[in-house]
């Protein structure tokens, strides 16, 4: 399939463990022909052992021998798919709370989530706790599938009335773009093809959906970042002199001539080259992968950032983070994590939880001040070193921060820069 | 260049080129392994990119299972000489010799599983702390669960139900004296994404992938070629057929698909209308349902 022009699209899927998650995925990826003939064998053979008639598409993602012998999803998987329209990354990520975690490292790099609820029981708990979170990663576009029409007679006024309180919880949070979608996983309505059984839904079924979200500007194009990843110092013929600076674009764009601050110095100098391996180009922009020279010798190494003149990042030592705690071990006071920006490592300290937010309420608890796993709070930090930080509204590479353990050497939390 | 998008292919390399370039700043003395099958052939391509104009600054370890297609190792030379980088080759036949390994008895014995020794000891001797790998999730269901950096505890093991959280692009490679991590820049690339990205950049991979005549033998389905290494049960005969590998492992256990694609760009045509996947002609991965899962937790890549 030739699809040279086309754009790639990451989506994650959200929803409660029995929602149908896992049938949606492999309904997606039959109808559109992206399982293979061995991969639907061997499905098949697994389903009739399990005495289940036909196929059960749930088992067309669950990997793990663990996955399978339980029904759930444990970690994260990914998932592709390619259309003539589009290329898909789809992170199945698990429903079960003892994994939110997981859920979170599936969303951070989605251009959409799909949510999915049961049409049988509306927007419950799990629905407001994964919109939550997907609504703190920022993720663009949110797409609300409600699942199992057919057990409902394929209701409009059902339809209509989750569409409502999922209107009502979620005007409380900043999502941008928000459609629905009445579907049936199982069946195979509004997934790939129009159903005929709702012919009362004028939208389209979800895979044009997604086919046509319009991406392009949820990268940031204009506050130019370049974090710099390493330097490239050519010890061959030709290249004596040459410095460059290896990265990818974190947001904006970049043009040969241009003055740039180098921070945290501050130096300025102005862009000699641009490179995209061994070609030279004019400008590149986010997220490409280049190598950048500047016409004076600066001194620049790993965890620097080239910036515009006119156009700079924050540089602070203390700020405010919203912190997903993902760890088994619970926030210890006082010890040293490591934090991890961009390509800058630095110590940092938690002064202070300012308040624990309830997932499923959305209300802030500033008594409780214990972290553990899958908690959400907003917490002070302090940096051994300045670093140059964006809000993760405005900059979800520059915004984002993780946190690693030195005793055990574990990502421990996420964190959103505010 | 004025809308200011990469299309999927120039957005998959560009993430491939930071993931390269991450092992690169994070740890002390990475190495790729090199199959000379087509995936460790782009992660050396990538490689190549990402570090322009400078070498490439890691090493090629291949694990030899003494079962190759010569012309896999030919281009695997050849390759290395090129690029002027380190090649090491760790050597199963040693790892035999040496009583580390016990060689598998029976029609369908292969040396698969004896890789991960040769791999492991090969890691320990060159201090190696990432090793980075052409592993694609869409290869295989364990696969799909795969994260960019991998953990390896110090006896190399994979444990998928405690991997370390992946946020954003933020990759954390700390580990522990004697443990490890595997790297996989190419994660997100499908089978097809390869095959038209190779084919794009016109990078140079060995003739196996096109289609020829060569000496085979019907066995559990798939065309097995004519090797030193061969044993002919009484009921199999060699044939000339017109075939070609989809991927490249052992000599003794890669079954080849009868085909007509003898260039790149055919390739890509068939590819796009194949019905199976590429592992469907490894018997590696008939063995069970989870032989992949298994392999991994035990330290293969």
């Amino acid at each position: 399939m030739k699809i040279d022009k086309n754009q790639l699209l990451r989506f994650t899927t959200a929803g409660s463990v029995d929602d149908g998650k896992s049938t949606l995925i492999g309904r997606l990826l039959y109808d559109s022909k992206s399982i293979f003939e061995d991969q639907l064998a061997a499905v098949k053979n697994s389903s009739k052992q399990k005495g289940i008639e036909g196929v059960d598409l749930a088992m067309f993602t669950d990997g793990l021998k663990d996955e399978r012998e339980q029904g759930i999803t444990i970690d994260v998987a990914y998932r592709y798919f390619t259309t003539p329209k589009r290329k898909f990354i789809i992170a199945d990520t698990p429903g079960h709370i003892q994994y939110t975690r997981n859920m979170v490292t599936g969303a951070s790099t989605a251009n959409a989530a799909v949510v999915l609820i049961d049409a049988r029981h509306g927007v419950i708990e799990q629905t407001k706790r994964h919109t939550f979170i997907a609504s703190l990663l920022n993720i663009p576009h949110i797409i609300v599938c409600v699942n199992k029409m057919d057990l409902v007679s394929y209701s409009e006024e059902t339809f209509n009335s989750i569409v409502e309180q999922f209107e009502e919880f979620s005007s409380k949070l900043l999502i941008k773009d928000v459609r629905y979608i009445p579907i049936s996983a199982l069946d195979g309505d509004n997934v790939v093809n129009r159903s005929e059984n709702m012919t009362w839904f004028q939208g389209s079924p979800m895979l044009h959906e997604l086919e046509t979200l319009h991406i392009s500007s949820d990268i940031n194009k204009i506050d130019a970042r370049f974090p710099v990843q390493t330097v490239l110092r050519p010890q061959r013929k030709g290249f004596e002199d040459y410095r460059g600076y290896a990265g990818r674009i974190a947001s904006g764009i970049y043009r040969v001539n241009e003055e740039v601050a180098i921070l945290p110095s501050g130096f300025t100098s102005k862009i000699k080259t641009i490179n995209v391996g061994e070609t030279e180009v004019e400008e590149a922009f986010a997220p490409m992968s280049v190598a950048i020279t500047l016409e004076d010798d600066v001194d620049i190494s790993r965890g620097d950032m080239i910036v515009k003149k006119n156009n700079q990042p924050k540089l602070s030592q203390e700020f405010d983070v919203m912190l997903c705690w993902l760890n088994n071990a619970p926030l210890k006071s006082r010890t040293k994590y490591t934090i991890m920006h961009t390509s800058n490592e630095q110590k940092a300290v938690i002064k202070e939880v300012v308040y624990k937010v309830d997932v499923n309420t959305f209300k802030r608890n500033e008594e409780d001040k214990d972290l553990t796993m899958n908690d959400i709070a907003r917490v002070k930090l302090k940096t051994s070193h300045r670093l140059m930080i964006d809000s993760y509204r405005d900059n979800r590479s520059t915004g984002s921060i993780i946190l690693v353990d030195e005793s055990t050497k574990e990502t421990v939390a996420a964190g959103m820069i505010v | 260049m004025s809308t200011y998008y990469l299309n999927y292919l120039e957005e998959l390399e560009s993430e491939a080129i930071f993931i390269l370039r991450e092992v690169w700043g994070q740890f002390q003395n990475p190495v790729i392994l090199f199959s000379g099958g087509k995936d460790s052939i782009l992660i050396t391509h990538l490689a190549k990119k990402a570090f322009h104009p400078a070498k490439i600054p890691f090493a090629l370890m291949h694990v030899d299972t003494g079962h190759n297609f010569p012309e896999a190792i030919q281009f695997r030379d050849d390759l290395a000489k090129q690029l002027g980088v380190n090649l090491i080759v760790g050597s199963v036949q040693e790892s035999i010799d040496k009583g580390r390994v016990t060689e598998e008895k029976g029609k369908n014995a292969t040396r698969n599983a004896l890789q991960i020794t040769t791999l492991l000891d090969s890691l320990e001797e060159h201090k190696v702390d990432c090793a980075i790998g052409g592993g694609r999730r869409d290869e295989e269901k364990a696969r799909a669960k795969e994260r960019f950096f991998s953990h390896r505890d110090e006896f190399g093991q994979w444990d998928p139900k405690n991997q370390r959280p992946e946020l954003w692009n933020l990759l954390n490679g700390k580990y522990f004296e004697g443990e490890h991590f595997r790297a996989f820049p190419i994660s997100n690339w499908t089978e097809m994404d390869v095959w038209n990205y190779l084919t794009k950049e016109k990078i140079e991979i060995p003739s196996l992938y096109l289609a020829h005549q060569r000496d085979v033998v019907k066995r559990n389905g798939s065309w097995i070629p004519n090797s030193e290494f061969l044993k002919l049960e009484p009921n199999e005969e060699i044939v000339s057929k017109k075939i070609r590998f989809r991927t490249l492992g052992d000599i003794t256990i890669t079954g080849g698909i009868e085909s007509d694609a003898d260039t790149m760009e055919k390739i890509v045509e068939e590819v796009s209308t194949m019905r199976e996947t590429e592992r469907g002609n490894r018997s590696d991965d008939k063995r069970s349902e989870t032989a992949m899962e298994d392999r991994k937790k035990d330290g293969y890549f």
